[in-house]
């Protein structure tokens, strides 16, 4: 019962969107426009971790909860690459990563989207020319969006989720 | 043709058949004629039975001719002998049919030819067992039956444990001999041993010599069925025999168990005492318990079909139990019912359990190996035997539409009636008995898709599997046949329940109307099953769900399966048997007492240098070793207490020999 | 033949609402953990997103793979057109009663599992064998939780039931039929593999029963196989509510006591969903070898709501 006092005591602290970015969400190539049609207001994202220092991943954590709720914008993440719409990659490719990588790509049905998240999956970050890195996410599988960061905020990330959906725009912010 | 005719023909063609499989010019032609003259007898009984169902008639003959000294014999052929005849043809046609293609192997070696004759023999003494009406026919056709299947099951050199498992089965079979001549001689009055007789004066039988005579013979025919505890002999040797009399053991002769309690408990002997129906009820949910689970733990597959069948025979006794009891509180028409569902679920049994002894063979033949963990990947390398068996494993589990769901939800609706109508005496056992046959069924349903599971689909484990090939055409046509009967009995089962209740009513317990549309209505049960209309709606529905997630242009692509990406794809990867079952096994830790066993092997250097380990988990069968451990070491202490006489000096031999004689004269004089 | 057009209406009616149920809960759980969450039409969008999309199949599975997904749906359709939605007189029940559905329930379940073990994965082995074990031991739970209903109501026959217990509202407060209720809520619980037996939200393999079975499914057959799951859920919710608490549902064909109905049935399933959430929230998942003494907890109870109806007859 102290819980639901709890509860009722915190209410809804979602917060809204900032709008601006903290740092350069870069769109790498033309999306998809079938995947833009198709995945509108419900997208299944899986979250590939190629070898990152885990940072990233604490950010990503966060979205899920009640601060970020990335649920209000219908993402929610899943199990299995054959459930999902939108890989979420995280490090630079470490050279055992690579083939796990790519066999995740290959296994999400189309269409599909894929988020390279952090400095490290753009340009391999502080890992850069490290003998265990066999280079950045764009050589393994096709990037889609770029969200640039060491690590970059949870709001970030969901900005560059809904820049890969083509869903963010002025009228639609901070649901 | 008339009945004389038609005996003389089945009787006749198994005899041929045998003496055909010893004189034949080659072993081939050994193992044609003699399959097909066990086929075409098993056709005509399949004929005769049905038609002595439906006509209700008794015929009864009787001959002095033969074993005159113990009576003569007499043939009976009534309801429900003819029911069980076509228990027995229902079995043994597709037995036979599948001997042709998986008894090939066997034309070039002299045991061809006996096992071909000895299941013509086999055959003969299983339908001769319902056909008995006296004491020397029967006991003489039992016997025949179960010498011939005991040799059937020690018939494979090769096979380590066929030894060990003919001498269970022998010394259990020949104990329930033992223990029927006893009943039967302690039933008959005046030295008269027909069962005529019997039925006349059993009802005035002291209440000792009644529980003598129903103990003695429940222990006999249970043994024989597979009843707990007496059913040790069954695992070890169904899985012995070649498959088709694996077949033939399990659908047709645990069934003669069955036959034997129905014509003495119902048939002979008057309403019992209420203890026996609650005995027998409790014995069927404790053997139904006892099979399926161990059925879930055991890996070698034709075992787990035998526990199966342990568990299938517990709960025909759970509705024969329920029949008795109805019938000693006086409710006819419940008695009638449980009589009727025991019976249905012998014939459901019958037919599923053959298809599926028949594909474990196809399977184990194919691939040579015959544990479950060997297997896998056979639904590419097998496609028709594998569609086969999944009818037999969708019935074993009792799932809608087939027919092993009929017998199920019947036995359901039983029970409920049984709660309805009763004394509150029940009011304990009766929801127990439910709970326990709703857990056997959805085990059951695990062990059915373990079975398919790890023994059909995903990639193989072994070479022999990968190595699999289709059974031959004759095989398959024999699976073919229980496949179909599973299915149309599953959609029409009224067509076998009205004949069924003209057994009942034979045996002085009248069903009531019976509705012959294709629902399925008993009286007193205020529920419907409409399994065609089911079946119906299920397609339908499939057919939609079809042609939304495929009738479209959906995009369909091929890559490896999701392993989290693992870059080596190996079976090794898969879920195994045992593994299947570790769930279920940590649930009832208590019955299985599992014991695991570990043995490291280091380096000679030092103990942190492990060089292999071995881990050995298995189910001890802890039953067993309490109860027949004693029993075996007693009689080996017996034995060699008697082995003392054997001195080998023959002047002792030769004064025990007039002892021994004065000592059974004196014995006879005593007795007259 | 009112009768019948009605019963197709409400089947109807049934999977239409299964997603707006799942939805339904999920909003309740998003608020109760202090965020906004997705709107309650947030599945009917994720439906017809994986329906548009292709499918992955692995190069290791059979036709059982495709065989499997159909099979759910056909049975969860046939379990859903024997439950009284929004009337006393069910066709459906010249069709089957309770233990037809579960067991058109269980050759869902038998599929799900063949189907995952199908691919030859861990996982989906794994899903299996824990799916399996769960439901063979809700069975006898099950079953005499319908022994209490038909003691009671003379019938295992699901519009009787329902009927009966309308006729004699004391009957329903007995203590017979309470156990009954507690009982069949945890093995409803266990069925459809929610909080505290199974987390329908984990993406931990190693905790998952039922997710692990359809791990390896993709586009139109996910879809499908959500939408079963959906409508196993929904159908049981109404279940409970009709044979346990069928006040407001029609016992006459007419228009006005249908629509009544349908007000009623909504407003139940509102209620239900709204508890089903606030349990989740607040239990946390058990342990999975600790499953099996929350199923003999609910045995038991549903032992004595049998032994209770017995003696209350």
């Amino acid at each position: 019962m102290r819980l639901f006092s709890k509860i009722a005591r915190t209410g809804i602290v979602t917060e809204a969107l900032p709008d601006q970015p903290e740092n350069p969400i870069t769109l790498a190539r033309q999306i998809d426009e079938r995947a833009r049609a198709l995945l509108g207001r419900a997208v299944a994202i899986r979250e590939v971790d190629a070898g990152s220092c885990n940072g990233c991943e604490v950010e990503i954590a966060g979205l899920p909860g009640p601060v970020y709720d990335m649920e209000r914008f219908g993402l929610h993440f899943v199990a299995s690459p054959r459930h999902a719409d939108l890989l979420l990659v995280t490090g630079p490719v470490t050279r055992n990563m690579a083939v796990p990588l790519r066999k995740t790509y290959e296994a999400t049905p189309d269409p599909k989207l894929v988020v390279a998240v952090g400095d490290c999956a753009r340009t391999c970050g502080v890992f850069a020319g490290s003998y265990a890195v066999a280079g950045p996410v764009d050589t393994i599988v096709p990037v889609d969006v770029y969200v640039d960061g060491c690590p970059p905020s949870p709001a970030d990330i969901l900005r560059g989720i809904l820049t890969a959906l083509g869903r963010l725009d002025p009228s639609r912010e901070g649901r | 043709m008339t009945i004389p005719d038609t005996l003389l023909l089945i009787f006749g063609a198994l005899a041929a058949g045998a003496i055909a499989a010893l004189v034949a010019p080659s072993g081939a032609w050994a193992r044609r004629v003699s399959l097909a003259s066990a086929f075409l007898a098993c056709a005509a009984a399949l004929a005769l039975g049905i038609q002595a169902v439906q006509s209700g008639a008794v015929w009864i003959w009787h001959s002095d001719a033969v074993l005159s000294p113990l009576g003569g014999i007499t043939l009976r052929l009534d309801p429900l002998g003819a029911f069980f005849l076509v228990i027995v043809a229902v079995a043994g046609l597709p037995a036979s049919l599948y001997g042709v293609g998986y008894l090939r192997h066997l034309d070039a070696r002299p045991r061809g030819r006996a096992v071909h004759a000895l299941m013509n023999a086999f055959l003969a003494g299983m339908y001769a067992v319902p056909l008995a009406d006296n004491v020397a026919m029967f006991l003489f056709a039992w016997e025949v039956m179960a010498l011939a299947s005991y040799l059937l099951v020690v018939s494979d050199p090769e096979d380590e444990t066929a030894a060990a498992a003919g001498v269970w089965y022998a010394v259990m079979t020949h104990g329930g001999f033992l223990a029927l001549l006893a009943a039967f001689l302690l039933l008959a009055p005046d030295q008269r041993l027909e069962f005529d007789a019997m039925r006349a004066t059993a009802g005035g039988l002291s209440p000792a010599a009644t529980m003598a005579v129903v103990l003695l013979s429940v222990a006999a025919f249970g043994s024989k069925a597979g009843l707990v505890p007496l059913h040790v002999w069954l695992p070890r040797a169904h899985p012995a025999a070649p498959s088709h009399v694996s077949a033939l053991m399990s659908a047709a002769m645990v069934k003669l168990g069955v036959y034997g309690v129905v014509r003495l408990l119902f048939d002979i002997m008057p309403p019992l005492p209420l203890g026996w129906g609650a005995l027998l009820l409790g014995l069927g949910v404790l053997t139904a318990l006892t099979g399926v689970l161990y059925s879930v733990a055991e890996t070698h597959l034709k075992r787990i079909l035998a526990y199966s069948t342990i568990e299938n025979v517990g709960f025909i006794f759970v509705a024969l139990g329920f029949a008795l009891l109805m019938r000693g509180y006086g409710h006819g028409a419940l008695a009638a019912m449980g009589l009727m569902v025991a019976l249905l679920h012998t014939l459901n049994h019958a037919v599923f359990k053959t298809l599926l002894f028949l594909a474990a063979g196809a399977v184990v033949h194919a691939t040579h190996a015959s544990s479950l963990e060997a297997l896998g990947g056979l639904i590419k390398r097998m496609p028709h035997t594998a569609v086969l068996c999944l009818v037999g494993i969708l019935a074993l589990a009792a799932v809608p539409p087939f027919n092993g769901f009929t017998s199920e939800w019947l036995t359901f609706q039983l029970l409920i009636a049984g709660a309805r109508y009763t004394a509150p005496s029940l009011a304990i056992m009766l929801p127990l008995a439910l709970a326990a046959v709703a857990l056997v069924a959805g085990l059951a349903a695990l062990s059915a898709v373990r079975l398919f599971g790890i023994g059909f689909l995903a990639l193989p484990r072994t070479e022999g599997a990968r190595e699999a090939r289709e059974a031959p055409l004759s095989m398959r046509a024999a699976m073919a046949l229980p496949a179909a009967a599973c299915v149309a009995l599953g959609l029409m089962p009224t067509v076998a329940l009205t004949r069924l209740a003209a057994v009942t009513s034979d045996l002085g317990l009248p069903m009531g109307q019976l509705d012959t549309g294709t629902s399925l209505v008993l009286p007193l049960v205020g529920s419907r099953l409409a399994p065609l209309a089911i079946a119906a709606l299920l397609g339908g529905a499939g057919l939609g769900a079809a042609f939304i997630s495929r009738g479209r242009r959906t995009r369909v692509r091929i890559d490896s399966a999701w392993n989290c990406g693992r870059i080596i794809q190996s079976p090794r990867t898969e879920y195994t048997a045992a593994a299947f079952a570790e769930p279920l096994k940590r649930v009832f830790t208590g019955f299985y007492r599992p014991m695991h066993e570990v043995t490291v092997d280091v380096h000679p250097a030092s103990p942190y240098f492990v060089r292999a380990m071995t881990l050995r988990a298995d189910v001890v069968p802890w039953m067993e070793q309490a109860l027949y451990g004693p029993v075996v070491r007693g009689a080996r202490l017996a034995t060699d207490l008697v082995s003392r006489i054997h001195t080998g000096s023959i002047h002792w031999y030769l004064t025990l020999l007039p002892i021994a004689l004065f000592a059974l004269l004196l014995l006879a004089r005593w007795i007259r | 033949m009112a009768a019948l057009l009605l019963a197709a209406a409400e089947l109807v009616l049934l999977m239409a609402l299964a997603p707006g149920v799942v939805g339904y809960t999920r909003w309740v759980k998003a608020r109760l953990q202090g965020r906004r969450g997705a709107g309650v039409l947030q599945p009917y969008r994720e439906l017809r997103k994986t329906f548009g999309k292709s499918m992955v199949i692995a190069d290791s599975a059979s036709w059982i793979f495709h065989l499997a997904p159909w099979v759910v749906t056909a049975s969860t359709v046939a379990a859903a057109a024997l439950v009284p939605v929004v009337s006393v007189h069910q066709p459906a029940d010249q069709l089957g009663d309770l233990f037809a559905l579960m067991a058109l329930l269980i050759l869902g379940t038998v599929f799900l599992a063949l189907g995952g073990l199908d691919p030859g994965t861990a996982f989906g082995g794994m899903g299996s064998s824990r799916e399996m074990t769960v439901a063979a031991l809700t069975e006898p739970t099950l079953a005499i939780a319908v022994l209490a209903l038909a003691l009671t109501s003379g019938s295992t026959s699901l519009g009787a039931i329902a009927g009966t217990v309308l006729a004699n509202p004391a009957n329903a407060i007995g203590p017979g039929h309470a156990l009954a209720f507690a009982a069949f809520l945890i093995a409803m619980l266990a069925e459809t593999g929610r909080l505290p037996i199974d987390n329908p939200a984990t993406h931990l393999e190693l905790t998952m029963i039922h997710e692990a079975m359809i791990l390896e499914y993709s586009g139109p057959y996910l879809a499908l196989l959500e939408w079963a799951a959906a409508t196993k859920l929904t159908l049981l919710l109404v279940l409970a509510a009709n044979m346990f608490a069928p006040w407001g549902i029609a016992t006459a064909i007419e228009p006005g006591a249908v629509a009544r109905s349908v007000g009623v049935i909504l407003a139940k399933l509102l209620v239900l969903a709204t508890l089903l959430a606030v349990l989740e929230t607040r239990v946390a998942k058990l342990r999975l070898f600790r499953v099996p003494e929350l199923l003999a907890v609910s045995f038991t109870l549903a032992l004595l709501a049998a032994t209770s109806s017995f003696f209350s007859r």
